[in-house]
């Protein structure tokens, strides 16, 4: 019965970016809210909230997974990495370098959540074949067909990483 | 009404709507020149090439240009950002004007220096004379009288004098969407801001016969209910406090009537017994048509398309007195604040509509909606802002969609196959219910108000750009040709403005056509076009593609084919020709697509490519899978399993060839693709399956039902 439980905000601790921090939330909220809202850190988008899109994927423990579909309970103990957490533009991400120099996107809402897939797949296989790449990213929508440049991003990414 | 030059010649662009310097340009003491365009960034770039062409024109590198989000508070009027007339529009208006504020400067530097302004160079806005005097725009900002209109009389630069336009720019938008960070309207978070969530039938235009306010307001966080007729919303401190209210108003409320639906397995024949208006669209006649020695006929459709936008849209609104802000991702500003205010009872000079980037905007989708529930929320906000954020049902189901289609062309042909006379017949609803074009508001909450606007049935812009039957008219060079277009009265699924209008039907059933035509004739498709095109810019761009596709050496059969197609869009816009390459038996898989394209000028080579692919990745999505489904009350088709867009391991290789053409004007690339490629994938289909696919999209079931009529 909805409105039958009643949402209870408990304290809760995560591992996000890196860093410890606890919030005030229910622990069956979605992640994806806390770190909007609560936390500011905005990078993860809102796609379709039913973990479809994967504009709001975020790595938990190395993983590409919906924050829109993930309680806030089950990042308990497990590191999150969010966009912000890749890099920086001091130090960016070999993936992020790559997507500035193909200049993959058009209106870049997908970008994150695809940055995240990318980012697990590197971590499994530092040298994957191109249909590895789009396989990979089959769980990400992007709208605006910017995939091909997407994907030549994230094989030069993976290139840069072996030879550097 | 527009400005003219001293010559009484119309100033160019949206100058000519908006002569005033000042709108355009801003000289700030900190060494910077800000500009706030009316034509807003949907995903495509513009702002890069826009900053590309002020920075040749003023003689300034790109970073001192800052491109401030367009507001009716302070921007000109450029109507809509659509129609890939952005460039034609503002950049050419902004060339223009920064052409003249240069010549302003240079004239104010002669002065001040005591010298001839013929011996005065701009470097990096630096004004420097003889003997190394020098002075600067920012110096002189004071003493040059932007609030003027210009004159017209001011030439822009030569091509072979421009150093960023025509050169590819890495655009200004991107390390902010890499690094994640806030860049979106959805990203906005003012003040106090409160949340706000819609509730609404899943029949349009059905009745709220019973609420249940009690539980949602039980909810921690939950503030306030706005109700006005059957528009009702709820506001909260949090956007889960908000979700959880608008989840427990809707399992209890009630619904009744509402608008019946087409049979969705009969839409076809639904659109050609519907009651229409009917318009000859062109006609021509020529001594050439003969008498026919037979004929071929054929009918091709497409289905309502959604635009499928990731981010679901979203607005932000705060009252200030009389008056509202809004915060949109409205390709429209002025439009959308003429609608808010007529809705409102508020004069348009108590409304400012801001831009705010949102997620890729490919026509007319929620962004104006959803402007107006957050306007009608924020009224009972007590003067605090608030965001309201569509779902993702809200987005698929209740945004407007890309009109259905049907399209009948017949040839009369001589005894050898030729075409004598050509005819082409639509049926449509129209496709623009945009905001501000007709006399009552298009926006969804208007309808649903107590005293409620009726639902406005979309009509068809002016020709020659036209809206249902945008390229209807043939590229090619008939004898003699009618071209007929009935447009809809009725509208039970809601329909506006999509990506090429309808360019997309039409340019898949003409180029589809012509393949059966060549087809018949067992001539090859490429030659049998050209012996029937005479514009060389058209011819070109065929002739690019085929060669650059290896079109002569194709080798198809075994599950293979390729096919081809071209438009020019709008009959006045880019030219493009496309070679498809699919693979596949009962689904199709496009292995590649090669295009050329012609848009004249080029300002940004890399922005042209990227809208090109896009564009084109996009119209395989609409070929291959895409129709709204729906039953004889909702829309059914409201997540992305219902409603599948092309994924990354099945979009093809694409190649794009852009033919240079400095001195031709500037014209927009984001719509160009859309046609020419549903029409070279449905001939590449017929290539390697035999089976000719005339109803869009080209999935298993479609190529069966094909199968079975052939």
């Amino acid at each position: 019965m909805p409105g039958t439980s009643k949402a209870m905000a408990e304290r809760v601790e995560l591992r996000i970016n890196g860093a410890e921090t606890a919030v005030e939330a229910d622990p069956a909220s979605p992640l994806l809210g806390v770190l909007r809202e609560t936390l500011g850190l905005t990078g993860s988008r809102f796609g379709c909230g039913a973990g479809l899109c994967g504009a709001c994927f975020v790595l938990i423990d190395g993983h590409a997974v919906p924050s829109c579909d993930t309680p806030l309970w089950a990042t308990a103990g497990k590191e999150v990495t969010t966009v912000e957490g890749l890099g920086t533009p001091e130090h960016p991400h070999p993936l992020q370098q790559a997507f500035i120099e193909e200049q993959a996107m058009q209106c870049g809402y997908c970008v994150s959540g695809i940055l995240i897939s990318a980012a697990a797949l590197l971590r499994r296989n530092t040298d994957p074949s191109e249909a590895e790449v789009r396989e990979a990213l089959d769980r990400n929508l992007c709208r605006c067909g910017a995939h091909n440049r997407m994907v030549r991003a994230v094989l030069k990414a993976a290139r840069g990483k072996g030879t550097a | 009404m527009s400005a003219q030059t001293q010559q009484g010649k119309a100033l160019p662009g949206s100058l000519a709507a908006n002569p005033l310097l000042a709108q355009w340009l801003r000289f700030k003491p900190e060494g910077t020149v800000e500009v706030s365009p009316g034509k807003v960034e949907i995903g495509q770039g513009i702002l890069t090439a826009l900053m590309q062409i002020v920075a040749d024109e003023l003689d300034i590198e790109p970073a001192r240009v800052k491109l401030k989000a367009a507001s009716t508070a302070r921007s000109p009027n450029e109507g809509v950002t659509s129609g890939s007339l952005s460039v034609q529009q503002c950049g050419i208006a902004l060339r223009h004007a920064c052409a003249e504020a240069r010549a302003m400067f240079v004239a104010a530097a002669a002065e001040r220096l005591g010298v001839e302004a013929g011996s005065l160079a701009v470097e990096d806005g630096t004004i420097i004379g003889p003997e190394n005097a020098r002075t600067s725009y920012w110096e002189l900002a004071d003493l040059v009288p932007l609030d003027a209109p210009a004159s017209g009389k001011v030439a822009p630069k030569p091509a072979t004098a421009r150093k960023y336009a025509g050169h590819s720019a890495a655009r200004v938008d991107i390390p902010d969407k890499v690094f994640g960070r806030p860049r979106y309207i959805h990203d906005l978070k003012l003040p106090r801001m409160l949340h706000g969530r819609v509730l609404r039938p899943l029949t349009r235009g059905a009745a709220l016969v019973a609420l249940n306010e009690e539980a949602a307001r039980a909810i921690p966080g939950f503030v306030a209910l706005a109700r006005d007729g059957n528009f009702v919303g709820v506001l909260a401190e949090t956007e889960a406090a908000a979700e959880r209210c608008l989840a427990l108003l809707r399992s209890q409320a009630e619904w009744r009537g509402g608008e019946e639906l087409p049979d969705e397995a009969t839409l076809t024949d639904w659109l050609k017994s519907q009651p229409v208006e009917t318009k000859t669209v062109d006609s021509r006649e020529t001594a050439a048509a003969g008498s026919p020695a037979g004929h071929m006929r054929r009918q091709y459709s497409r289905p309502f398309i959604a635009h499928g936008s990731i981010a679901p849209s979203c607005a932000l609104a705060r009252w200030e007195g009389a008056g509202v802000h809004v915060w949109t991702h409205s390709q429209g500003i002025y439009n959308l604040r003429a609608e808010l205010a007529a809705v409102l009872k508020l004069s348009p000079e108590e409304v400012v509509v801001e831009h705010a980037e949102g997620a890729g905007c490919y026509g007319h989708n929620g962004a104006d909606d959803v402007a107006l529930d957050a306007a009608l929320l924020a009224r009972a906000a007590d003067g605090r802002p608030v965001r309201v954020l569509w779902t993702r049902e809200d987005e698929l189901t209740r945004a407007p969609f890309g009109a259905a289609m049907a399209v009948e062309i017949e040839a009369e042909l001589d005894g050898e196959g030729e075409i004598l006379r050509w005819r082409h017949e639509l049926w449509s609803n129209g496709h623009t219910a945009r905001p501000s074009r007709g006399s009552n508001p298009v926006l969804l909450a208007a309808s649903e108000l107590a005293e409620p606007f009726p639902h406005v049935v979309s009509t068809n812009p002016p020709l020659p750009a036209g809206g249902a039957e945008r390229n209807a008219v043939p590229i090619y060079d008939f004898p003699a040709w009618h071209i007929i277009s009935h447009r809809l009265l009725v509208m039970p699924v809601r329909v506006s403005a999509l990506r090429s209008l309808g360019a997309f039907a039409n340019v898949f059933a003409i180029e589809s056509f012509i393949d059966e035509l060549a087809a018949e004739r067992g001539e090859d498709p490429v030659a049998f076009r050209l012996r029937y095109l005479g514009n060389p810019r058209a011819r070109a761009v065929l002739e690019a593609a085929a060669g650059r596709a290896g079109w002569g050496s194709r080798r198809g059969g075994e599950g293979t084919g390729y096919g081809v197609a071209l438009a020019r869009y709008k009959n006045m816009g880019a030219y493009c020709a496309v070679v498809a390459e699919v693979e596949g038996e009962e689904d199709v898989r496009v292995r590649r697509l090669v295009l050329a394209v012609d848009v004249g000028e080029a300002i940004n080579p890399d922005g042209v490519r990227n809208q090109i692919e896009g564009g084109a990745i996009q119209a395989t999505s609409w070929t291959l899978k895409e129709a709204v489904r729906f039953d004889r009350t909702r829309i059914t088709s409201d997540n992305w399993e219902d409603y599948p867009i092309l994924k990354f391991s099945e979009v093809p290789a694409v190649e794009v060839e852009i033919l240079s053409r400095p001195e031709e004007s500037p014209v927009g690339a984001g719509e160009a693709a859309q046609g020419p490629v549903a029409g070279a994938i449905a001939n590449a289909v017929f290539d390697a399956l035999g089976v000719r696919v005339r109803s869009l999209p080209i999935t298993r079931d479609n190529i069966i039902a094909a199968m079975e009529l052939s």
